[in-house]
């Protein structure tokens, strides 16, 4: 390569970040002085000079480097907390020619993910991982981290990080080149020029590692944090120097790169027709399907929402699991938050003749909306004359659109008069079959031994009475 | 880039820059400084003191923020110079 005559936003960065959103696509996100922008240049640059921008994945981890795939112009996959090198593997091993660049800090790599890196660094998966070390959760407001020091203050160790309760500080170089398979592990600093050049000539040598296929390298580089730390940038940079060395000392731990072998994996179909095949897609298509004569819809993309606790899951379980008896595909995707009760959820729910493609609803032909705020949501997304069925004990205001068929029926109300509120699911299948026509209630309540097994005869019968109930309501108010 | 001056030498953006100072720490012969002026983030933004560069890339190499540091080394030849 000639000798550089200007250093300037290498081009590996994305010129103008068009996926980031907001007004400042020019800049980064981070915070003045955060290492996480340096590390990304050093890659940057080295995509650039290899020439590798196109052939290159960059796994995005979680932690302040979250949105690293707004500034890198390479294929891009944002991953669960800690799993970077899981999903790595899943694109090395995919497309072995690809140049796989798993991006992760020390709260991703170390804490959630510490099973993930070690089995990945143990299995030699053809992929460098920058790994970043600050000591601390950056983006959740410096929290201790695997990594903080011993003594070191954070916002979950007032008193210092103490090991009698806390233990030691993590030391994932010494525990990676314990392994076998690893042929690069390496630690650099980012507290003084020199050190920024060595983590520079680090990453380089993982990702030319990685591009002739050597398997696995891991190149940690010690980083500044000035909010986490609540220091300037400079001084930053000093305590790393003067704290952070002392129990992660740099260098080089293992590099067999010059012996190491290419590493050649069996080679994974990607041929649609041969991946139809192994996963049996043919008896796939062979059809058991018991058409209910009267069936008003082949095919139903229903949302389900209201308040956790009543019935949502249960409503959108119980009419795919029937509409699975009468042999339909069906599909069912539930999305809640972390409560229990009280907070919103809502499933989709998909019964239809053909193969099933993506099971979320969002453009649904039926939604039923167990409270206010669902119905405000969903009435909006549903296409145009799509079915809109409502519990008019807790909702007073009608839908606005007026191009809707509109069921509004007492759910709650009926299911307090059979003395269970609970059985609200069952009124809402009732309902479904009579709306729809793709089930007979009598049908319905042959199969709730199966949906109910294990609950008393009571239980079973209460549930039956509710689908009856559902399905009257609709029968004698609607048709 | 600005009509003055001999290679090599820095260009600051002064409004990409976060004024973290650490250019200003790297550089080895102090021609960096931080202006008393703010940019529109009311960062006090680094510039080049006029004078000085030896080329050597630290402040490039150190500045977190991908597009604010830019060296034009000896030896460089601008886009509209070349045929």
């Amino acid at each position: 390569m000639a000798q550089k005559t200007v250093l300037r936003k290498p081009k590996g960065f994305i010129d103008v970040y068009k996926y980031k959103p907001g007004e400042e696509k020019d800049r980064t996100h981070y915070c003045p002085g955060c290492g996480h922008g340096i590390i990304h240049k050093l890659i940057a640059e080295a995509l650039e000079d290899f020439d590798i921008v196109e052939k290159s994945i960059v796994i995005s981890p979680v932690g302040c480097s979250v949105f690293a795939y707004y500034y890198f112009d390479t294929g891009n996959l944002q991953v669960a907390h800690g799993r970077a090198p899981a999903v790595g593997t899943a694109v090395s091993r995919a497309n072995p020619d690809s140049v796989v660049i798993s991006y992760q800090g020390d709260g991703d790599l170390a804490a959630i993910g510490g099973n993930n890196i070690l089995q990945a660094a143990n299995r030699g998966e053809n992929m460098v991982v920058v790994f970043v070390n600050n000591a601390i959760y950056g983006m959740t407001g410096g929290q201790m981290a695997p990594t903080t020091l011993t003594g070191q203050k954070t916002t979950t160790t007032p008193y210092g990080r103490n090991p009698v309760t806390d233990g030691y500080p993590l030391q994932m170089c010494e525990l990676i080149s314990q392994l076998t398979a690893p042929v690069y592990v390496t630690r650099t600093s980012l507290h003084d020029m020199p050190g920024i050049r060595k983590a520079r000539a680090a990453i380089r040598k993982g990702i030319q590692n990685a591009m002739d296929r050597k398997g696995f390298s891991f190149v940690e580089v010690l980083s500044m944090c000035p909010s986490g730390w609540k220091m300037e940038p400079v001084q930053a940079q000093d305590w790393i120097r003067d704290r952070m060395l002392e129990r992660f000392p740099t260098g080089t731990f293992r590099d067999s790169s010059d012996e190491a072998v290419r590493i050649e994996r069996p080679v994974p179909v990607m041929d649609p027709e041969k991946v139809k095949e192994i996963l049996g897609y043919e008896s796939l298509k062979t059809s058991n399907l018991k058409k209910n004569p009267n069936a008003l819809f082949n095919k139903v993309a229903l949302r389900v929402a209201g308040f956790g606790g009543q019935g949502i899951m249960s409503t959108g379980i119980a009419l795919a699991n029937v509409g699975m008896e009468y042999g339909y595909k069906v599909s069912w995707l539930p999305s809640y938050g972390p409560e229990m009760r009280g907070g919103t959820a809502n499933c989709s729910v998909k019964v239809q003749e053909e193969t099933i493609g993506a099971a979320e609803c969002t453009e649904p032909n039926m939604v039923i909306a167990m409270n206010q705020p669902s119905l405000e949501k969903f009435e909006r997304i549903l296409v145009p004359d799509g079915v809109l069925m409502y519990n008019s004990t807790l909702i007073e205001v009608e839908p606005t659109r007026k191009d809707l068929r509109v069921y509004p029926i007492p759910v709650t109300g009926m299911a307090d008069a059979l003395g269970d509120t609970r059985v609200q699911s069952m009124v809402n299948v009732g309902a479904f079959a009579a709306i729809t026509g793709m089930f007979d209630p009598g049908e319905i309540s042959g199969l709730m031994s199966s949906l109910f097994g294990g609950k008393s005869e009571k239980v079973i019968q209460l549930n039956e009475e509710a689908v009856r109930k559902g399905y009257d309501y609709v029968r004698e108010n609607f048709s | 880039m600005s009509e003055h001056r001999e290679y090599p030498f820095p260009e600051i953006d002064p409004d990409i820059c976060k004024g973290c100072r650490l250019c200003v720490a790297a550089c080895p012969t102090d021609v960096l400084v931080i202006s008393p002026k703010l940019n529109s983030k009311g960062f006090h933004y680094s510039e080049y003191v006029g004078q000085g560069c030896i080329g050597c890339g630290n402040c490039f190499y150190v500045c977190p923020e991908p597009s604010a540091v830019t060296v034009y080394l000896k030896g460089y030849v601008p886009e509209e110079e070349v045929s």
